[in-house]
């Protein structure tokens, strides 16, 4: 205040300084540093979690090597490998790609590219949001009472608790996801691109798989893979439709499909419900290896779509 | 087109060739068919769900529904037991993520400039990515005997309170990014009338722009909720299993959906036609339709939000 009272030409600045607040705005800060706090929260709990498994890890990788990832599963810790739960994730998620992928494009194409307004479209639509919610364990008693039934009748021997029936079962799990996501992709290809296929004579099926299709690819592709990397992580509908909890010999590639299977976080679910401190350490370097596949999967998304994010 | 130009039409088909025509039929039809397959599974899971509940309740004597505990091998289905459970879990996880998810959504919306969004959203996406059995071995290994056991002593090995944090910690990504998305679509020019006001920037993110986003960040905290109790493994890994019925925190206990991990396996792994087994499907129909009606009504919120601008 001093400075209104000084010499003319220091009042341009006293001015400034008056109207740009001097005057710290102290819980304006603080708000901010409460924001942000708790941002890095996920971060740090990120941090820990990772650096926490990887501590617990790092003996069994280091006693073992790759022996951890070529054993099969024992009920001795130190012999226990995952061998079983990489193949197990690994078909799991080509059945799930080959089967929810196909499905889930072609719904998303004739719910954005085909269908009109009519209240059927709507009830489609609605019903997808609503399946997109539904825990994922009910989609296990889905997977048990019509997949794993479905192949008992095939088998014959009521050995229906087979890979493919897991597989599909993590395959409807998905579909919302990759049916919202492809809808997303195709709703942001520009209408111009579409009435230009018209307009030199293609037909609907031409402008969409010549024209819609490749412009929405990076987006589909992303929106596959997140929810690939989804399907590989998940557990509890396993647990229900019969994926082996507990160590089994098998899984050769001649018992493939119609033996018993098991995949990775199934592995990491039993192992760290065990009582021993051992199984502790091979769980944690089961996650490392679940989360280097998973991690991995959602890397590509999220480069995939920062890649093809474009305005038209 | 026909009256108009009838010489032209003669012999000539403004219709495309036969085959092509036939081509675009054949295609519709399988594209509808894949979205006539999306209503085919939601009937499945209703039907399947709902015959094998109905059949569980009508083997069973009712007054098995209640008792002291979840113990199906023993013919108790005290539903109470697991619904407290859930409850227990579900009210800290919101405690948790609640405070965290917002206040991240509002620093991503309001504070944080392009490029450090750019780094900082990816995490809250990893963190969103990672498989729930993991978060629960977290909460079993990290949680339980470094915040939990510090802070309450007679907490057990497996408890409910670990549990609800870990589920808390999954749930932050949704809160954010619904919450987000719904103060992102509340328009520059609210904020402007604001700031010409002389608003300061807290003023114009807590009274301003908050409220206006009001209806999707209830959005995102009811499907948070409905996200929090359909989650599974995270209770499943880190508070055991439901046993006797406990309103404690601290005690081993189970959710809805752990207690439908456990029917299917270990020790309590039942199989045939036997109420136990069946019992599955009745605590699935439970959680189904209280998830659903949470997801109507989250979506309701959710359109609201977005037909206000």
């Amino acid at each position: 205040m001093s400075a209104i009272r000084s010499a003319a030409p220091a009042t341009g600045a006293a001015v400034r300084a008056a109207l740009s607040g001097r005057r710290r705005d102290t819980v304006g800060i603080a708000f901010q540093v409460l924001l942000l706090a708790s941002l890095l929260f996920s971060l740090a709990v990120l941090l820990v979690l990772i650096v926490d498994v990887l501590g617990r890890a790092l003996p069994v990788f280091a006693d073992r090597g790759f022996g951890f990832l070529t054993s099969p599963l024992s009920s001795n810790p130190a012999k226990a490998g995952v061998f079983q739960g990489i193949i197990g994730t690994a078909v799991l998620g080509l059945l799930v790609a080959i089967l929810a992928f196909p499905l889930g494009l072609a719904t998303a194409i004739y719910l954005e590219e085909y269908a009109e307004d009519t209240r059927f479209t709507r009830l489609v639509q609605i019903n997808i949001r609503n399946l997109a919610g539904v825990p994922s364990v009910v989609y296990g008693l889905l997977g048990l009472s019509v997949f794993v039934a479905l192949f008992d009748a095939i088998d014959g021997n009521g050995n229906g608790r087979t890979i493919l029936a897991g597989g599909a079962t993590l395959a409807v799990l998905v579909l919302p996801i990759v049916i919202i996501t492809s809808i997303e992709a195709l709703r942001a290809v520009p209408i111009s691109i579409r009435e230009a296929g018209y307009g030199v004579g293609a037909s609907r099926w031409e402008v969409t798989r010549k024209l819609v299709l490749p412009s929405a690819a990076p987006g589909i592709l992303t929106g596959t893979v997140l929810a690939l990397s989804r399907a590989l992580g998940e557990t509890a509908p396993l647990v229900i439709a019969g994926a082996v909890l507990g160590s089994f010999s098998g899984l050769t590639f001649g018992t493939l499909f119609t033996g018993s299977y098991t995949a990775l976080p199934m592995i990491v679910y039993d192992w760290s419900r065990r009582p021993q401190e051992a199984f502790r350490a091979d769980a944690a370097a089961a996650i490392v290896v679940l989360l280097a596949i998973t991690l991995f999967a959602n890397g590509i998304a999220i480069l995939l779509r920062n890649r093809s994010e474009r305005t038209w | 087109m026909a009256q108009a130009s009838p010489a032209i039409v003669a012999g000539f088909s403004l219709r495309g060739s036969v085959v092509r025509r036939r081509r675009e039929r054949i295609v519709r039809t399988v594209l509808l068919s894949a979205a006539l397959a999306t209503i085919l599974i939601s009937a499945f899971i209703i039907e399947t769900v709902l015959v094998e509940a109905l059949s569980f309740l009508g083997e069973i004597d009712l007054g098995q529904l209640f008792g002291i505990g979840w113990f199906p091998r023993r013919g108790i289905f005290d539903v109470a037991t697991i619904m407290i459970g859930t409850l227990i879990v579900t009210a800290i996880a919101m405690v948790i993520a609640t405070p965290i998810g917002l206040a991240s959504a509002i620093y991503l919306s309001e504070y944080a400039a392009p490029r450090v969004r750019r780094i900082v959203k990816p995490i809250l996406e990893i963190l969103a990515g990672i498989p729930s059995v993991v978060i629960g071995f977290f909460a079993l290994t990290v949680l339980t005997p470094g915040l939990i056991r510090p802070l309450f002593e007679d907490a057990n090995t497996f408890n409910l309170a670990a549990a609800g944090v870990g589920v808390g910690i999954l749930s932050v990504p949704l809160v954010a990014s619904v919450a987000e998305d719904a103060m992102r679509a509340v328009p520059v020019s609210l904020r402007e009338a604001s700031y010409g006001l002389g608003a300061r920037k807290i003023t114009t993110s807590l009274r301003v722009v908050f409220p206006a986003a009001v209806s999707g960040i209830v959005a995102a905290l009811i499907l948070a909720t409905s996200r929090a109790i359909g989650e599974t493994m995270v209770v499943a890994v880190a508070a055991g299993a439901p046993q006797a019925r406990t309103f404690n925190p601290l005690d081993p206990g189970g959710t809805m959906t752990s207690a439908m991990v456990t029917l299917a396996t270990g020790s309590d792994q039942v199989t045939g036609d036997t109420a136990a087994f069946q019992s599955l499907f009745f605590v699935g129909l439970l959680l189904f339709l209280v998830t659903l009606v949470l997801n109507v009504l989250g979506d309701a919120f959710v359109r609201r939000a977005r037909q206000r601008y």
